[in-house]
Parts: structure tokens; sequence; C-alpha cells
């Protein structure tokens, strides 16, 4: 049984219309050109497998069935709980909770803590989590070794799952490795080490927390896995809002000024010169509104949660169009006044041929430039409105939210490190993934980069 | 420049004020108001409380909490009169009493501060040549406090302009109260160019009489024994009709010169600087009455070395200077170089602070020892509560079923977990409704909530088990709601989202998971949440109380049934309604402390305990640290004028903070090293492609 | 050129208009005159009463947009959005909900906020030129990829993240400089150190790629090529054509901030103790203080408005392709 969530409907539309437009794109020559120099590109094509495994822990994140879950005294719920096949996949991780903050591959919790041993004798010390190394009776000398072989164990299941994929791959597509393409080996070694480090986290995840775990014991690395989601659908959804207003508006401003312009520019000065923080701030606060006046719509937790988020990125989107709308309007100023288009012009291509034609492609890298630095740009902005509790809700997992609470954990004494750096390393793998993935599609699309 | 080889540089502060005896102190946000009439929390009280005095105070290092007169020359004289006014005898029963009347006394020759209000010429024209940013600056003036002054406070409180947050409540007491304000209304609407000084002087209010100079009197409502606990709130603190006057000065009122903004009083300071985006200065006030520190005080104040003072003219310090601060990570960080001189402890720096010994008890870490800063505990008399709103269909109301469904959701609530997470330990797991310190609270076995606990040489849970069984007898086998096949859901309405919530409702949701309820959270603003309690539509929800003065009344009165916040309006956010509890509180309220007092409240608390409107939640301890400097810092949660009683040591203060601060110049030496070779390749390759396009 | 600057001018008008009216509709959507009275009351023992009468010493007891029971045009003019924007188009921005001179507040408010953004925004663009040029400057070497791993690095870090380790580091390991605080004159030198530091490291990473590829685009054109094969070195050419044309887009950018700077930084504020306007917007949005929060609303879409104005006459200046008509 499926049950889809908002963001669901979205995350899987976005997946569709990017396949579609690929294959699409591939019966095309003169399309199929730059794809095949991207896959030429060496930094391409790694980036791309990683934006892909990104995506396909978002999209596994987004399809919910429901389960039926074991409860705490051993019975099974008679009742089933609509969780993501990523959750069942990383239900060993999910369900085991400590009390509270523990370090990465600790066996002891993070403070000290009276307890009262067999013997009757109360100490003040570190106390035994409850999972991490509990399978372990002489955690201080067998643990080093413990740890290496159960990497070394995910390593050769990682390696061996490879070697199995690439069979299977020669076995279905013999000629991809006939090609010439040099993206080709790169692309396999990334998923080596994507496997690699699948591996050792199946194989070491259910024995240690291995990013440490929170303030109410929860598993950092869960928390940080399942806030990729969020952040695709806070980039993805957030650029797919903005991009068709800011591409179209634009270009129409700058093209035909006149009164276009005008309205156009009227449009953007009103939003963007009301500060972006009230729009938001009124948005979040209309959804709790509807949300308290229509209960029965939003019986879960999730549910209620989803909306907040689907509204923010619209909400985002609605905010953050008009900074791209009036820099392509300015470069179309620009254009316009070209040789080339006014040319064009004299020759009576007809104007949305011209628009299509001559001015958007000259304008694409701005546009593909902005879409980088603004994804990245939504990821960690969406930290800053939860200082502000305007961002996600706080039971959604985000990285904006991991930010958000370590800035408390930096106080602390000795610091709690590994949220932070939990959220700041997949953010940043995404963000860089994506960066050099753009930067690869721009030299490659860009007409005047061809050599 | 010469300035700095003997200060440090990361010094927050301007001004070398290294031999003074300056308090430095912060507040995070703005107070709201400063006029003592308006202002109701605890960052205006921490500064207002030092500037304005009411009639009485709470004695500083004596427990319990104790009045003492203040601007009074002694403790009022109470005597009551039945309906048709003839005096009654002290010892008539409740019922008759109609009336109580309290004689006020005031203490001969206390001056206000020196202020340019009381220079009366000064009210229509300032001079010229000032330029609007010291009122200071202003000829000075001062006038002595007499009985007037408290009386157009009264006033002031009923005035509709005022919008004092107690105005309500004290019309229900005071005498005339409520005709006073509705004639003002009216003679302003009558004569609206009317200045507000002369409006209020021109009508009387019935309840309050000035009988000299130095004495006069307030009626009030029947009996109300805890109106002199009002009495030493800075409510009812003296102001000079000459302030209203002056400050209604356009001019100034232009600049944002107001009443609310530099206030006139008595007390040991005055504000001197007020820029609530930067810092606010008090300094001591010349005009300030002869005021001692106290030469009693209860053993553990002795012990701590409290009474070393004892006797000298207070205040002790003459200046404090409270800064800015939003954020907890600077000001712990300022804190630590000796740049603020306490501070509060808070949840994330708190084992950096605080440690336990093996026996547990708690200390400070070697560390802080090192510095000599001191630890200050206290349990707050104040109670974080989980309510119910009894109006509800499924948790509330008064049924055997509901009752269970509230108790197996008490006892699968572990606070004791909650304390050690969220508080680091630092809390009381409540019993009932009453905190430690307030009369009527019962230590150990006696005082322990049975619905919850049971004892074992100390508290014991009741078992899971337990909950599951009364969860079954309400009618939810294994948390199965019968009407829909499903876990039963409950719903927390919260306003809660600050960077610590979610850790906090996931905990709350592991909690209700325990007996396989579902519990959703409905997150919202501070409006809508506030307005779901006022229209009663909230199921479950968290809130605190933080006590007014320190009688048992002050927190009784959150069950009973007339203060019922949906219904009536009143603070009784979970609209509990008991008519065997609402009895028993109408005759314990204007009871003395005696042993017949303490039986009837333990009837009520056993009452609530087996209704379970709330979960009792916990009374938070409040550590609080202080650098070696900082002297006489002693807990006493209901004085706000502290601050008169602090001594300082500045020069200990100078050394600490010249040998934490020592600057480290050497890492910026080595990052311009690091940046000079990095650009070493730079430079060569460049040299490098330059040959080549040379070539 | 004048007759342009003159019709953008009347266009002021329409714009302040709509930015207003959808600053009224979002602020009472979400609360409504109750709520503010409410909020300003404080919790404890608030009566309807004590409601009425504040809304009644406010203003906000009228209707919002509509009043019906007056006649004509008293209709449309004796409503709560009449009455408070009038007095706007004449910056006249009045009296705060909690009763302050807002002009006064925020004239006493500006310059703290320009004291650190206007060194933050100078120092920021130099660092960012100059680290994208040297970018460019070593185009497809290893450095390059170095430079932009270290762009994406500081990009990826959270802007808090930035200020809690300045502080622990160079406030408080280093002591070098005061942690937090503020004061007015030159004594503010040593309080900006750390905020402007920190908000140019903080702004390299995306700043530095921006500016990357605003000169890539200018380096690929054809005028590049030629003048690197009449022999001008890679250096001259840089500084000589790429930097100059690439003035535009960067303009665009600068100048238009430029007037909105003076609005400060929540983030930077809050954390340092800094007595600017950056969270006068917010804690009026959470204190739900309506005066304040149309008027800085105003005040900054006027201040953006000229920010505009000033970015279209800084083009004609820097490119005389470009016409304004």
């Amino acid at each position: 049984m499926l049950t889809l969530l908002w963001t669901d409907i979205a995350i899987f539309g976005l997946v569709i219309g990017a396949v579609v437009a690929v294959w699409r794109s591939s019966k095309k020559e003169h399309l199929r050109r730059p794809w095949a120099k991207i896959f030429n590109n060496r930094m391409g094509v790694v980036s791309l497998t990683i934006v892909l495994f990104f995506l396909l822990v978002g999209v596994l994140d987004s399809v919910r069935l429901q389960h039926y879950e074991k409860l705490p005294d051993g019975d099974y719920s008679e009742h089933a709980k609509a969780l993501s096949v990523l959750d069942i996949i990383l239900t060993p991780i999910r369900l085991q909770v400590e009390k509270t903050y523990s370090e990465p591959f600790a066996h002891t919790a993070y403070a000290k803590e009276m307890n009262v041993d067999e013997a009757g004798v109360t100490q003040w010390l570190y106390p035994r989590l409850l999972y991490g190394g509990a399978h372990l009776n002489n955690p201080k000398s067998d643990k080093q070794a413990d740890i290496l072989l159960k990497i070394g164990k995910g390593l050769a299941h990682g390696l061996l799952a490879w070697l199995g994929f690439i069979f299977l791959l020669r076995l279905t597509k013999r000629n991809l490795f006939k090609t010439k393409l040099k993206g080709v080996n790169s692309g396999l070694l990334t998923l080596l080490v994507i496997f690699c480090v699948v591996g050792m986290i199946a194989s070491l995840g259910s024995f240690y927390h291995i990013l440490g775990t929170d303030k109410v014991g929860e598993d950092v690395l869960y928390q940080a896995i399942k806030s990729i989601r969020t952040g695709l659908v806070i980039g993805g959804l957030t650029t797919i809002v903005m991009l068709p207003i800011a591409i179209g508006l634009g270009l129409m401003a700058g093209f035909f000024r006149g009164w276009v312009d005008d309205v156009i520019q009227y449009l953007y000065t009103t939003l963007s010169s009301i500060p972006g923080v009230l729009l938001i701030a009124a948005a979040i606060l209309m959804a709790q509104v509807y949300m308290a006046n229509n209960p029965a719509l939003f019986t879960t937790l999730e549910d209620r949660a989803d909306m907040r988020l689907l509204l923010l990125c619209f909400i985002l989107g609605i905010t953050s169009w008009t900074g791209l709308c009036r820099l392509l309007r300015a470069e179309t100023l620009k254009i316009r006044e070209m040789d080339y288009v006014v040319a064009a012009c004299a020759l009576g291509v007809g104007r949305f041929q011209l628009l299509k034609r001559h001015v958007l492609p000259n304008v694409m890298h701005l546009v593909m430039i902005t879409i980088v630095l603004d994804f990245s740009g939504l990821v960690l902005a969406e930290a800053v409105l939860s200082y502000i509790n305007i961002g996600v809700d706080p039971s959604t997992y985000s990285w904006g939210n991991m930010i958000n609470t370590s800035r408390l954990e930096m106080a602390r004494e000795p610091i709690v490190w590994w949220s932070l750096t939990a959220a700041f390393v997949f953010m940043f793998t995404l963000v860089l993934a994506a960066n050099l993935f753009a930067d690869a599609v721009r030299d490659a699309f860009d007409p005047r980069y061809i050599e | 420049m010469a300035a700095c080889t003997d200060r440090a540089l990361n010094n927050p502060y301007v001004e070398g004020e290294g031999e003074e005896k300056v308090i430095y102190s912060s507040f995070s946000e703005r107070p709201k108001h400063l006029d003592p009439a308006k202002a109701y929390s605890s960052n205006e009280y921490a500064i207002i409380a030092q500037i304005y005095e009411p009639l009485f105070q709470y004695h500083y290092l004596k427990r319990p909490y104790q009045l003492e007169p203040l601007l009074a020359a002694a403790m009022p004289t109470v005597s009551y009169f039945d309906k048709h006014n003839n005096p009654l005898p002290n010892t008539a029963p409740d019922v008759d009493i109609a009336y109580s009347e309290y004689l006020l006394s005031i203490k001969a020759g206390t001056k206000f501060q020196p202020h340019p209000s009381f220079n009366i010429k000064r009210h229509d024209d300032l001079p010229s040549d000032w330029d609007a940013v010291s009122i200071y600056d202003l000829p000075l003036g001062t006038r002595e406090l007499i009985a007037d002054d408290f009386i157009y406070q009264i006033k002031r409180l009923a005035d509709p302009a005022t919008q004092s947050p107690i105005a309500g409540l004290m019309a229900n007491y005071i005498i005339g109260f409520n005709d006073f304000s509705k004639k003002q209304t009216a003679l302003k609407r009558q004569f609206p160019t009317l200045r507000k000084a002369q409006r209020l002087q021109s009508e009387k209010m019935f309840g309050v009489k000035k009988i000299d100079d130095h004495h006069f009197s307030i009626r009030v409502k029947g009996k109300y024994p805890q109106f002199i606990n009002w009495l030493a709130m800075p409510f009812f603190a003296p102001m000079p009709w000459e302030a209203d006057e002056f400050y209604s000065n356009p001019l100034l009122a232009s600049k944002n010169i107001s009443l609310d903004w530099y206030p006139v009083g008595t007390g040991p300071y005055f504000l001197a600087e007020n820029n609530p985006n930067r810092r606010m200065v008090l300094l001591k006030n010349q005009n300030f009455h002869d005021e001692y520190y106290p030469i009693e005080g209860d053993q553990a104040a002795s012990a701590q070395g409290l009474l070393k003072d004892a006797g000298k003219k207070l205040p002790l310090t003459d200046k404090v200077i409270f800064s800015l601060e939003k954020e907890s990570i600077p000001y712990w960080n300022k804190f630590l170089q000796g740049y603020y001189d306490a501070s509060g402890i808070s949840s994330d720096s708190f084992d950096q602070a605080v440690s336990f010994s093996a026996d547990g008890d708690i200390g400070l870490t070697t560390n802080m020892i090192e510095r000599g800063i001191g630890l200050q505990t206290a349990v707050t008399t104040s109670s974080y509560y989980f309510g119910f709103n009894m109006l509800n269909e499924v948790v509330g109301g008064y049924s055997d079923k509901a009752k269970k469904l509230r108790q197996a959701i008490s006892i699968v609530m572990d606070y004791e977990e909650y304390i050690s997470i969220f508080q680091n330990g630092r809390g009381v797991p409540a019993q009932g409704i009453i905190p430690p310190g307030i009369f009527g609270y019962i230590e150990g076995e006696l005082g322990i909530n049975p619905v919850v606990y049971t004892w074992d040489e100390g508290l014991v849970r009741r078992p899971i088990g337990q909950a599951k069984r009364l969860l079954a007898e309400a009618g939810y086998q294994k948390g199965i709601d019968p009407a829909t096949g499903k876990p039963l859901v409950l719903y927390f309405d919260t306003m809660d989202s600050g960077p610590d919530s979610k850790s906090r409702l996931n905990w709350l949701r592991k909690q209700f998971n325990k007996i396989n309820i579902q519990l959703v959270i409905r997150g919202t603003d501070y409006n809508r949440f506030q307005e779901k309690m006022r229209s009663g539509s909230a199921q479950m929800f968290m809130w605190g109380w933080n006590a007014d003065y320190p009688d048992p009344e002050n927190f009784l009165f959150l069950l009973y049934g007339k203060n019922a916040k949906s219904i009536y309006g009143g603070e009784n956010a979970a609209n509990y309604q008991n008519v065997q509890f609402d009895a028993l509180f109408e005759q314990m309220s204007t009871m003395a402390n005696t042993p017949e007092r303490q039986l009837i409240i333990s009837k009520m608390v056993a009452i609530a305990q087996q209704d379970a409107p709330w979960l009792w939640g916990f009374h938070p301890k409040a550590f609080s640290l202080h650098h070696g400097w900082y002297k006489n810092a002693y807990p006493n949660l209901m004085a706000n004028n502290k601050t008169k009683y602090i001594n300082i040591d500045p020069k200990l203060r100078q050394i600490y903070q010249n040998k934490w601060n020592k600057p480290t110049y050497w890492p910026l030496l080595l990052a311009m090293l690091i940046a000079a070779c990095l650009l070493l390749p730079a430079y060569i390759i460049y040299r490098r492609i330059e040959r080549a396009t040379a070539l | 050129m004048i007759n342009y600057i003159i019709r953008r001018l009347f266009y002021v008008v329409p714009v302040l208009l709509g930015v207003n009216i959808l600053t009224f509709v979002l602020f009472f959507v979400v609360n409504t005159p109750d709520d503010m009275a409410r909020m300003q009351l404080g919790d404890k023992h608030v009566t309807q009463e004590a409601v009425d009468n504040w809304k009644q010493q406010r203003g906000y007891h009228l209707p919002l947009l509509w009043n019906e029971q007056e006649e004509g045009l008293q209709k449309a003019s004796n409503t709560i959005f009449f009455k408070k924007s009038v007095g706007l188009f004449v910056f006249d921005l009045g009296i705060s909900d909690n009763g302050r001179d807002i002009v006064a507040d925020i004239t006493q408010r500006m310059w703290p906020s320009l004291a650190i953004a206007i060194p933050s925004l100078i120092f920021g663009v130099l660092a960012n030129i100059t680290f994208a040029l040297l970018l460019i400057f070593y185009r497809s070497s290893v450095l390059e990829f170095a430079g932009l791993f270290l762009c994406i690095t500081l990009m990826s870090i959270s802007g808090l993240f930035y200020i809690i380790a300045g502080q622990y580091f160079i406030g408080k390991l280093l002591a070098l400089t005061p942690i937090s605080g503020y004061a007015p004159g030159i004594d503010a030198f040593k309080f900006i150190l750390l905020p402007v530091f920190i908000g140019v490291v903080g702004g390299l990473g995306s700043g530095a790629r921006w500016y990357r590829t605003l000169f890539l685009e200018e380096a690929a054109k054809d005028y590049v090529r030629t003048a690197k094969a009449k022999g001008l070195s890679d250096l001259q050419v840089l500084f000589r054509h790429v930097l100059k044309n690439t003035m535009i887009p960067i303009l665009t950018g600068i100048v238009v901030i430029l007037p909105l700077l003076f609005m400060g930084s929540l983030i930077t504020e809050s954390f340092f103790g800094i007595p600017g306007l950056g969270s006068y917007t917010i804690d009026a949005i959470s204190s739900q203080d309506f005066a304040i929060v149309r008027s800085m609303v105003f005040l900054g879409s006027f201040l953006y408005i000229i920010g505009l104005l000033m970015t279209d006459i800084s083009y004609t200046l820097v490119d005389p392709r470009v016409r304004l008509d």
C-alpha cells in the first residue's frame, strides 16, 4: 500500500520530468552532442553520479509503504504506520535510540551520570550505551579491532556488490564498455566508492552510532540521511517554481520594453522590496491558521510538516525569482543591442523565435550559475530561517535544523561537534557535486565554449 | 592608545572603570516598560526594582520569606468592617467581613532621586540650549516623599490610559477603583486636552484616603491577606505627579523621552543612561534614604559569610552597567573572560561548569574552582506543568474513564528523564501544585503523588505496566481507540519552536509511544496558541507559573473553578472545576499559615492528584555562577531589589581579567606566514606563464 | 535621461502603494488587532476591557479596510488602513504601537548598522574580485581547482558557524578582539573588526564564484582573444579589458544594495550585540508592532527603488551603448 504526501508527488513529478527530458533530448542530435561532452568530462560524470545517488536516496525516502512495526514489548502493532522505503532500510539505525548525546563510535554516553551498580554502589560515571558498542564485553580493548573488522567486511561487501553490478551491466549493456567516453571509468569508480561507503554503513550501522547521537539520543547519521530529501525538495522545488517565472518575465521585460517592461518591473520591485522574512513569516503563519481550522485534513505529524515544507518552497520560489529576473532583464537589454540580434530582427525573424534562438542561449550561463548558487544558498538559508522560527517544521529532518541546533552544542564543553559536522559533510558533498556538475553542463551547452 | 597597555585588547567596555565599584550585568531584550504601573516581567523588574521602591520588601537573608518595611515606617495595621461599615474585631469570621482597611505609614525624610521634573518651571519651557540627549543635563531638583505619591500611583494603576496589567485584578479588590477608572474615561472624553496629572488629581478614589503627609489608608473588599504582598511589588511604588507633568512636554515625547524610559524613583540607583539597543546604566542615587545591610540572616546565610557587610549603608556599589547580549554563547564566553560578574548556567554549558561528586553532591568543576567562581543553587518557586484541557472530550471530563487515561499518561511521562536530559538534573519532579519553599509543601514520603509514585527510600515511579492497565481500564486496550480501531491519537498544542524544541517534542512523542498512543504536535504561533487556550480548544499543553508572592493561594488559584480560562478568562488554563476543591479553596485563601490551613491544602492537593488535570511537571532549580569579586550573592526568589546588597572587589577583578585575557599573537603571524607560503608558488607559476608568453 | 529619471520617480508612487497594501494584507491576515493588543499587554491578568481600551487608544478599533457605518468617502477613510497609511507618504512614520517615535529610533540605530555594513561591503567586494581574478588567472590548473574547492567549502558553511567559530578563536582563545559589544564613535573600531572580518570571509565563497563566472564570460569573448593575439600579456588583458567590461553586472549587484545597507544584518547584530537596525523589523514582526513593520517595509522599498534608479544611471555611465529613454 502506497501513501503519498504532497512533496512526494512533487518529487516524482520532478524525476519523471527529468527522465522524459533526457529521453527526448537523446532523440535529437544537436542535444545529444553536449551530453556526450558531459560524459567525456571526468568531473562531470563523477559529480553526476553523486547527485544521482543523492536523488536516489531522496526518491527512496519518498516512497511510503504501510508498515507493521514491532512494538517495544515484542508484539507487532495492529496498526500499520506509513514508512518510507528508506526508513525500512535504515530500521536498525532508526530504532536504536539512546538517552542522550554520545560521540561517534562511542560505547558510553557523553556525560557522566549517577549510576547504581549491581552491588548497590552509587557511582558518578559514563554509563554504557543501550545499543552503541553494546555487543562488546570489553569495549576498551576490543573496540578498535572490532571496528576495523567491520569496516573490512563492509568494504568487501561493497566491492562484491560492485563487481556484481558490473557483471550485470556487461550482460545487458555491452556497447557501454566499447565507447571511448572518458567518463565511464570515472563513473564506475565513483560507484565503487559509493558501494563501499554503503557497505561500511550497513556493517557498522547496527552496532555503533557512526556519527554519534543527538540530545535525545537519535542517531545523527540517520538524521543526516533523512535530511537529504528535505534539502532536495527545498532546493529543487523552489528552483522549479522560480525558474519559469524569472526567465519568462526577465526576457520579456528586457526584450519588449515599453509597458510590458513597466508592468514586470512594477511586479518585481514591489515584491522584492518587501522583506522576504515578512512574506515567509506570513505564509507560514497562514499555513498554521489553515491547519488549525482544518484539523481533519492534517491528522498526522507528517501531513502537517509536509504542508509546511511545501509552502516554504512555494514562498521561497516566489521571493527568489526577482533577483534572477532583474539580472536577465539587464542582460537582455544588452543583448538586444547586439548586431546579430538587430540583424535577425531586420531579417524578419519572429519575436519569440528571436528570444528562443538568440537571446535565451546567451543568458543560459547566468541561469545555470544562479540555479546552482541558489540551490546551495537555499539549503543554507533554511538554517537561518530556522533561527527565527520560520523554517521547516521542527519535526522535519533537515540540515538547517541540525545546524541550528548545533549552535547551542558548539558552546558545550567538551564540544558536541558531530551534528554540525554530519550536516556539513552531507551538505558539502551535495553542493560540491551540484556545483561541479553545473560547471560541466555549462561548458557543454554554452555555444561559445565549443572548440 | 596608551590605555591598551594595561587593559586587555578584548575588553568590551570603553571607559576604564578599574577602581570603581561597578557591576557588569546584561539584558537580552529591551525591557518593554520601565513604568512601574505597567512592568510585570522579570527582565523589567531587574531594572526598575533598583529604582522604584514599594512600601515593603522581602528580607534578603531570611527564610521563609518575610516582609519588612521599606518605604513604610512600620508594618500596616489592618482593621475589618462589616456591611454597614461597623468595625469588627480581628477574630471575626470571614463571612462577616465586608471591608478591610490597611493603615499605612511612611518613613519621614525620604527624598526622590534628583530629577528635572521637580524643577516646576521646566515643565513648560525647556532651555533652548539643551541638546535633548540626556535629561540629567537639565537643572535637577528633588522633593520629599509624601502619602500623595502613593495615592497618585494607585490612581495611575486605575487610569485606563495607563493600561496596567493588574488594573482588572485590583478593580475586584480596592474600593472605588473601578468607579475611578470609569470617571477618568468620561473626563478624558469631555476634556481631551486636560493633562494626565491634572486629570488624575481632580478626582478622588473612594477607598484610598490620605490621613496626613505620612499616613494613608487603603480599603479593600472582604478579607484579602495577600494584599500586603501586592503592596510589596513595584506596582505600588510612589510616583510624583510632577513626573507625569514633566514628560507630557511634546518635545520630550518626540525624542522618545518618557516615564516609560526614564523612571523617577526613590531607590538606591537611578537610570542615568538608557540605550536599550546597547546598554543601560544605573548610578548610585545620592538622595537615597538611610538603609543598611541586614545584620541578621538565617543560618545558611551566615555560614556563607554573607553578614560581613552587616550594617553598612546601602547600596554597596556605585554603578551598574547592563549591556545588551542577545545570544547565550557570547554571554557565557564573556563571563568566563571576567567581563560579566554573574551568569546563569544554560543546559549547554552545564557540564563545563558543574560536576557531581561520587555521592551525588553538586559542585563546580575544577576549572571553575581555579577561576574562583562561586555557585548558588535554589529550587525556584515556580512550576512547569503539562496540562489537560478538562473541557476536551477525550482527555477532559471527570468520568472514571477520562481520569484513568490522564493517570496513565501521568505515569508514562517520565519527568525524571526530562529533568535529566533537558535540565541537566536541575529540577525537582513535582508531586502536586505547590513548589518547595511555599507554605503547604510537604517533603518526603508524606508529600508524594500516590497516583504516579510509590515510596521506597525515595521516589519510585510506578511501572509502565500499571499505566497500560489503567489505559485498558479507560477503554483503550493496548492503546487502540475502539472508535477508530487505530491507536489513540492525542494532540499537543504548542508555540514552542526554538532550536531545542525539536528534541523536546521528539521526547514527548517517545513518552506517549510507550503505551502506543500517537501524539500529534500542533505547533502554532503565539496568537493562535493564546486564542486556543482562551477558547478552550486545545487538548494538551505545557505551561508554567511563576509565583507573584510566597503564598499557596498564588498556586492553588490556578485550579480554582472560577478562574477557568475559557469560561471566566482567569488563569486556570486547564479549566479544572471541582466543587469540593473550590469550596476548600475559598476557605483556605483567607487563612493565616496555621496547621488547619496545612490540612485543607493537603486535602486540596490530594483531590487534584486524583483528578490529574495536570501532570505536575517539575519545579526548576536555579543555578547561578558568580566570580570571586562579586560578593553577597544569595538566592532570593521573591526580592527583585537585590542589587543594592551586592559588593564588588574591583582590584581582584582587574587582576583576574588581565590574567585571563592575555592576547596571543603567534597564530596571527603564523597565518600570515602560511598565506605568504601559499602565494609563493602562485608567484612562481605566474613568472613561468609570463616567460612562456614572452617567448 | 532626465525624462527617464522623472518618469521613474513618478513610478515610485504605485510601487509604494502596492507595497503598502501587500504589507497591510499580509500582516492582518495573520494578526488581528486583538492579538496585537494582547501581545502588548502581556500574559497575566488581561481582560477584554483592557484589550478594547488599548485598541481604542491606538486607533485599531476601526474596521480594517472598509467602514460600513460611515457615509460617502468616510467609508474608506475612517479605517485602519487609511489612517495608518497616509502619513507614510510624507515620511511621517509616527509612533510605534508601544509608544515610541519611529523616526528617532531609526536614526539612532542606523549608524551602528552602517558601521558594520559599509566596511563589510567594501572589503568584501575587494576580496571577492581579487580572489576571482586569481582564479581566472590560474585557469585550468591545480590552483584553480583548489580555489574553487575552497569557494564551495566556504559556501557550504552556515553563517552561524562563522560567527561562533570567529568568536571562539579570535575573541576567546586569542583574546584579540572583544567577543561582542559596541561603542559609538572612534571606539567602535575594536568592536567592528571581528564582525567585518567574519562578514568578508563568509561572503567570499559565493561572491568569488559569482565574479569568476562574470569574468569567464568576458574572457571568452573575441576581443580578448584578439587582444592576446596582439601580444598583450594576460595580466594586462585581465585588468584593462575584462575587469572593466564586467563592471555592469558587478554594479547591478552592488548599487542596488547600497541604500539597503543601513537595514543591517539580523544575525550578525544579534550575535555581536550591535545596536543596529538588523533586528528592528524582525522584533517588530514577532511583537506584532504593525506601526514599525509598515514603516520599515515602506522605507526599505523606497530605498530599494532609489537603488534601482541609481543602477540604471550607472549603466549609462559605464556602458555608453545603453540608452535610457
